[in-house]
C-alpha cells in the first residue's frame, strides 16, 4: 500500500485530483461570479454598484454581522471556558449541544426564533409593549446571525484551553498576580489565537446568512434587506448582473477576512 | 524562613494522600521530598504554597499560621515540572512578570531582571520566548522568575524531570551553588535518589502519605529507621533464610523477621583476596554485569542470589566460578522494629597477641 503512494504516479494523480477539484467547484464558480458581474459592461458594473439598495444592504450586513460576531466573542469566550473549567452535571450534554446550529437546517433556527420572539409570543408581546420591534427589524437578525454563528468560537478556542497548562495558571498566583490579573495576562492571551480566528470565520458566516435570516428580517429594501437577500430578489426580479455586484463585494469581503485570518495564524506558528 | 508543619492531611475523594504528615524546617536549609511516584510529596509542595487546601492540620512560616493565606501572599518561589513559563512573553518579560504585580519601579525591575539573568547565565535570551530556549534553559528561567520577587520559601516540584541525564547532573551542582548563594530555604520533589542524595543537606522520604524518616543522606543511608527506607535508599536484596548464611547463624530460624542486604555490605574475591577468610563463605558467580566504572557481580550462596559490586582494578572474575563471600552485615526487621546485625565472626573471639 505504501509502496503504491509513495509511487510518482500516485502522487501526481493525487496533486491532480486536487487540483481538478479546487478548479471545478471553487475557482470556476467564483471567477464566473466576477466574470458575470462585468457582463453588461464597466458602465453597468458601476451603475449597479451606485443603486443605494445594494449598498444599503451591503452596509447593513456589514453592520449587523459585526453586532453578532461581538456577541458571539463575549459568549463564546465565557461558554468555552465554563465548559472547559467547570464540571457540573449535563455538561457533557451541552457540550455536544454547542454544535446544534451547524446540524440544523439554518430555516428551522429562523422559525424557531420566529416563534420565540414574533409578536404571538410572550418575549416579543413584552418587548412591543415597550415599544421594540425584534422580528421584522434588525434585533432579529442579529439573533438569527448569533445563532447560526454561535458553535465558531467555542470550537475554536476549546481545544487551545484543552492545551493549556493549567500550571501556568497556578504559576501566575504563586507569583502574586490576582484571579483577575491572571485571567487578563495569563488565560487570555492563551485563547487569544482562538477567539480572533473564530470570531473571524463567525463574521463570514454571518455576512452571509441567508436561510434564518430570510424568514425573520421582514426584508424591507433600505431597512432590514440584508445582501444574500437582496441577491435572492435580484434573481428573482431577473436581474444577474446586479445579483453578481453585490455577491462580488461579498466576496472580496469574505476573501479579506480569510487572508487575515490566515496571516494571524501564520504569526501564531511562527510564535 | 522557619517552617513547620504539624498534622497535616489531605483526602482527594476517598484516597488519603497525605496522612498526619509533620516537620519542621530550618532557615537556609535545602530539603529533598523523595519516594515513590503518588505517595503525597507533590501534594504537601502544593499545599506548602497555597495550590491545595489541607483537610486538616496547621502549615505555619516563622511561626505564623498560613492556612488561611492564599498563595498569592505567602512570599514564596514555585517552580513547576515542565517550568509553566509564560509562553506569549519574552523570557525578559517572563522574569519581571512577579516583579510588574508587585508595581516596582521600571528602573529597577530593569536593574533585578539584568541581575537575574546574570546569575543564571541566561545573557543574550532575554528578548527570546520560551519555545526558542533549549530544556535547560527554560528550566533556568522559571528559577529565575520564582526567584525574582525575592520570596522567602522556593519550592520545587521535580525541577530535573524533564531534562536529558547530563544536564541534569549539571543543572543539580548548579542548582545547589545558587541555592547557597542566595541563602533561601528550599524545598525540592524528586523520585531519583541521587538526585536527593547530592544535592540536598536533609531528606524527607514520603511514601503512601506518610513521613517515613527525615535527616541527612548519610543517617538515613546508614541507620534506616523503617523497611521501606532501607529497601528505598540503595540496592537491596530481600533474604529470605539468613540464619543460614555464616557469621549470622545466632538468628533463630522462624522469627518473623526479614531481612535486606546491600551490595556494599558484601565482598566478593577470590582465595586470598579476601581479608577474614573465617567469617566468609564459599559461593558461586551466578552473572556478571558491567556497570561502567565497576563489575555487578551475582553469586550465589546456600541458594541465595547476592549482588555486590567488585572494582575493574580487581582480577576479573567468570560466569562459574567458585569465590569467597564476606557478609558484613544485614539489615533484619520485624513488624514493630528494625535493626544492623553485624556478621559475629568478623568480631574474632579469639584474638590473637602478637
Amino acid at each position: 500500500m505504501n509502496v503504491v503512494l509513495r509511487h510518482k504516479g500516485a502522487l501526481w494523480g493525487f496533486r491532480t485530483t486536487l487540483l481538478l477539484y479546487v478548479f471545478l467547484l471553487i475557482v470556476l464558480p467564483i471567477g464566473g461570479i466576477y466574470v458575470q458581474s462585468f457582463a453588461g459592461g464597466w458602465a453597468h458594473f458601476t451603475e449597479s454598484l451606485a443603486e443605494p439598495l445594494a449598498w444599503q444592504s451591503v452596509a447593513l450586513t456589514f453592520r449587523l454581522a459585526l453586532i453578532a460576531t461581538a456577541i458571539n466573542v463575549a459568549l463564546g469566550t465565557m461558554s468555552a471556558w465554563v465548559l472547559h473549567r467547570y464540571r457540573f452535571f449535563g455538561r457533557a450534554w451541552l457540550n455536544s449541544l454547542v454544535d446544534l446550529p451547524f446540524a440544523l437546517p439554518t430555516a428551522v433556527g429562523g422559525l424557531m426564533i420566529l416563534l420565540l420572539l414574533g409578536p404571538g409570543s410572550i418575549t416579543g408581546g413584552l418587548a412591543e409593549m415597550l415599544g421594540i420591534r425584534i422580528v421584522f427589524a434588525e434585533p432579529a437578525i442579529v439573533a438569527a446571525m448569533v445563532f447560526v454563528t454561535f458553535p465558531f468560537v467555542i470550537r475554536a478556542v476549546q481545544p487551545l484551553l484543552e492545551e493549556a497548562d493549567r500550571a501556568e495558571e497556578e504559576a501566575s498566583y504563586t507569583l502574586g498576580a490576582s484571579r483577575v490579573r491572571t485571567f487578563m495576562q495569563v488565560l487570555l492571551p492563551q485563547m487569544r489565537p482562538g477567539i480572533i480566528s473564530g470570531a473571524m470565520l463567525a463574521f463570514s458566516r454571518a455576512m452571509a446568512e441567508f436561510g434564518a435570516v430570510v424568514l425573520v428580517a421582514g426584508n424591507i429594501p433600505g431597512k432590514t434587506l440584508i445582501a444574500s437577500v437582496y441577491i435572492f430578489g435580484e434573481i428573482e426580479s431577473d436581474n444577474p448582473q446586479g445579483a453578481a455586484v453585490v455577491s462580488v463585494m461579498l466576496l472580496s469581503m469574505s476573501f479579506v477576512v480569510l487572508w487575515f485570518v490566515s496571516v494571524l495564524q501564520a504569526r501564531r506558528s511562527q510564535l | 524562613m522557619h517552617i513547620e508543619v504539624r498534622q497535616l492531611n489531605k483526602w482527594f475523594g476517598s484516597y488519603h494522600a497525605v496522612q498526619d504528615v509533620g516537620f519542621s524546617i530550618e532557615a537556609g536549609q535545602l530539603i529533598g521530598l523523595i519516594g515513590p511516584s503518588g505517595g503525597g510529596k507533590t501534594s504537601v509542595l502544593r499545599m506548602l504554597a497555597g495550590l491545595e487546601q489541607p483537610d486538616s492540620g496547621e502549615i505555619s512560616f516563622q511561626g505564623k499560621l498560613m492556612n488561611d493565606v492564599p498563595p498569592q501572599q505567602r512570599g514564596i518561589g514555585f517552580v513547576f515540572q515542565h517550568y509553566a513559563l509564560f509562553k506569549h512573553m519574552s523570557v525578559f518579560d517572563n522574569i519581571a512578570f512577579g516583579l510588574t504585580i508587585q508595581k516596582w519601579p521600571k528602573a529597577r525591575i530593569r536593574e533585578r531582571v539584568a541581575e537575574l539573568v546574570e546569575l543564571t547565565g541566561l545573557s543574550g535570551v532575554e528578548r527570546r520566548y520560551p519555545h526558542q530556549l533549549s530544556g535547560g534553559q527554560r528550566q533556568r528561567v522559571a528559577f529565575a522568575r520564582a526567584l525574582a520577587p525575592e520570596p522567602q520559601l522556593l519550592l520545587l516540584d521535580e525541577p530535573f524531570a524533564a531534562i536529558d541525564a547530563k544536564i541534569r547532573k549539571e543543572l543539580r551542582s548548579w542548582l545547589k551553588e545558587l541555592i547557597e548563594r542566595v541563602g533561601i530555604t528550599s524545598i525540592f520533589v524528586t523520585h531519583d535518589q541521587d538526585e536527593a542524595i547530592e544535592v540536598a543537606d536533609e531528606i524527607m522520604i514520603i511514601n503512601q502519605g506518610r513521613v517515613e524518616q527525615m535527616g541527612t543522606p548519610w543517617d538515613i543511608y546508614k541507620t534506616p529507621e523503617t523497611p521501606f527506607v532501607a529497601e528505598f535508599i540503595g540496592e537491596s536484596t530481600l533474604l529470605s533464610n539468613a540464619h543460614t548464611l555464616k557469621g549470622f547463624e545466632s538468628m533463630k530460624p522462624g522469627e518473623e523477621s526479614k531481612a535486606l542486604i546491600r551490595p556494599e555490605y558484601i565482598e566478593v574475591g577470590r582465595e586470598g583476596e579476601v581479608r577474614l577468610p573465617s567469617a566468609s563463605v564459599q559461593g558461586k558467580v551466578k552473572a556478571l554485569h558491567f556497570r561502567g566504572s565497576e563489575w555487578m557481580v551475582e553469586v550465589d550462596v546456600g541458594g541465595m542470589r547476592l549482588k555486590t559490586y567488585r572494582s575493574l582494578e580487581s582480577p576479573v572474575l567468570h560466569i562459574g566460578e567458585r569465590v569467597q563471600v564476606l557478609i558484613h552485615r544485614i539489615y533484619l526487621f520485624d513488624k514493630d522494629r528494625s535493626w544492623m546485625q553485624e556478621n559475629a565472626l568478623k568480631e574474632d573471639p579469639l584474638p590473637v597477641l602478637i
